[in-house]
């Protein structure tokens, strides 16, 4: 019984880091599937995100509410506006050019956070106050609770809109085929926009939810969580949405596994070992297709 | 007066010069060909017409208006839609979704409504296979259903890449025949085409291409029986 209970710890803990990653791994995924691009500056929207919420909250002393709302808002302004300077400009560039500039972005970020706010790291209490609830012996914390609601409404949502939208349809249009997708008279530039303005949106949530679990802030906070949500979504098939929801919990979960019943220090190690095994195995991640490069 | 003229029109792909001054127009009601053998720049033309290229030097004009540099996606709410060469349908998505993605630029819920319908009376088998995937249909459906995406946007004119492209002889004359039908529905059509014999036969006017110039223009039934394009084209 007292096994059976530690496993459902675990499991719960798994899933609310992994919804973290699943949430991070959307964008990188949208972004990807529209732009065709590694957007690796992704993982710094979420330490943007975290610092804003400080901003808003400790700083200017917005209520939790708004201030939620004004970071999100805010991050995906910075979404468009990246997509607008640094990217766009190389459209029809190489591919290795568009990957060292997001590179390079996420540079810039992570220094001008350091400018800004100083490399000592900056305690920040959660805004999540939600009383944790004992099912069964098993205590599950407020935090949790959020997060997985949070995540299982975003996803549930995020999913409807793709399916069910006319901006869904473009964005799905646009990623299988461009010119074709022009022909039909949809903007590609403003299909990518919004494509980048939702993805930064869901890393704003990701870098909430995350600050509220570390409680310090430091410019290269996003770094590790955004490194994951890649592997996390390439596990998954990188391109497809509901990989990257796959890819995310499966990962939150072995992480939390291994941390409690092989070694903390390894956890990392066997993450990254199923990323090889699996793309051993199927190239293409679990839930993506092989896609075939046409001529 | 007419409806698209295209005005020496110079097209590069970087330094290489694919269309050397081309010069042609398309009158309302008509169906032209342009004809050619591979690579003479048929699809080039096409794709610079239409906004997905834009030439370096020359004009086009639509209905008296200056679309030489006007980008793709808003060529289909001017009245221009194209079907692209290798079809190019959403293979992901359903055939009823690529359809209503053919009709992206219209609002009037009602009017989508009629010209769905009219697709379908054209395309019964688009009708029965609307809930599959666009990648699962047949070459002939897939044409088909390009066709079909085009015309839910209600164009005025149709540009159409190798309709007959990859496809077996009875479909291939299905789908003449339908291009036809389109035509005599009041569509003006724009044909480029390598089967030359089909395209004359059932084009008003045609255009010769060779590496990028006009060799040759004029009736399409008195090229059918001009010797030199008998030779080059006709296989005769």
């Amino acid at each position: 019984m007292a096994l059976l209970n530690s496993i459902l710890a675990q499991l719960l803990n798994g899933l609310r880091i992994g919804s973290i990653y699943a949430l991070i791994a959307l964008g990188y995924t949208m972004v990807y599937g529209i732009a065709k691009m590694i957007n690796f500056a992704h993982g710094d929207i979420i330490m943007v995100g975290a610092y804003a919420l400080y901003v808003f909250v400790s700083i200017l002393h917005v209520p939790a509410v708004p201030a939620v709302i004004l970071t999100i808002a805010f991050c995906a302004l910075m979404g468009i506006t990246i997509e607008k300077v640094a990217y766009k400009p190389l459209r029809n560039a190489q591919r290795l050019a568009v990957l060292i500039t997001a590179i390079g972005v996420s540079y810039l970020l992570q220094n001008l956070a350091l400018l800004i706010f100083k490399a000592t790291p900056i305690p920040f209490g959660s805004i999540i106050k939600v009383p944790s609830i004992q099912i069964a012996g098993l205590t599950i914390s407020g935090l949790t609770i959020v997060t997985l609601a949070v995540t299982a409404l975003i996803m549930a949502g995020l999913t409807l809109f793709v399916n069910k939208t006319k901006i869904g349809h473009a964005m799905l249009a646009v990623s299988e085929d461009q010119g074709a997708a022009e022909l039909m008279g949809i903007n590609v530039n403003r299909t990518i926009s919004i494509t980048f303005a939702i993805g930064s949106a869901l890393a704003a949530v990701a870098g909430i939810l995350y600050i509220c679990q570390y409680e310090s802030l430091i410019p290269t906070l996003g770094a590790i969580p955004g490194i994951k949500a890649f592997v996390a979504a390439v596990l998954g098939g990188i391109g497809s949405i509901p990989g990257a929801m796959f890819g995310g919990l499966a990962l939150g979960i072995i992480e939390s596994m291994s941390k409690a019943y092989i070694s903390t220090q390894l956890s990392d190690a066997i993450v990254f070992s199923v990323l090889v095994i699996v793309l051993l195995l199927k190239p293409s991640g679990i839930l993506g297709k092989l896609s075939v490069e046409k001529v | 007066m007419a409806m698209l003229e295209v005005k020496d029109m110079e097209v590069y792909y970087g330094v290489i010069q694919a269309i050397k001054g081309v010069s042609f127009q398309v009158n309302e009601g008509e169906i032209i060909a342009l004809i050619g053998a591979n690579g003479a720049g048929k699809t080039t033309i096409l794709h610079a017409v239409t906004g997905l290229l834009t030439p370096q030097k020359g004009s086009i004009l639509f209905e008296d208006k200056d679309i030489t540099k006007t980008p793709a996606h808003k060529i289909v709410s001017l009245g221009m839609a194209h079907v692209p060469e290798g079809r190019r349908v959403f293979s992901e998505l359903s055939v009823y979704q690529n359809l209503k993605l053919g009709a992206y630029t219209r609002s009037d819920k009602g009017e989508i409504e009629q010209t769905l319908e009219m697709v379908y009376k054209r395309f019964p088998r688009l009708e029965e296979r609307r809930n599959q995937l666009a990648g699962t249909l047949s070459g002939g459906e897939q044409q088909m259903l390009a066709m079909g995406r085009a015309l839910m946007s209600d164009p005025r004119i149709i540009l159409m890449d190798e309709p007959s492209m990859g496809l077996s002889p009875i479909l291939v004359n299905e789908i003449f025949d339908i291009i036809q039908s389109v035509s005599e529905a009041g569509t003006t059509v724009l044909l480029v085409e390598q089967n030359a014999k089909k395209a004359l036969a059932i084009a008003d006017r045609a255009y010769v291409l060779e590496t990028g110039k006009i060799v040759m223009s004029g009736d399409a039934k008195e090229l059918m029986n001009d010797d030199s394009i008998k030779k080059a084209y006709l296989g005769e």
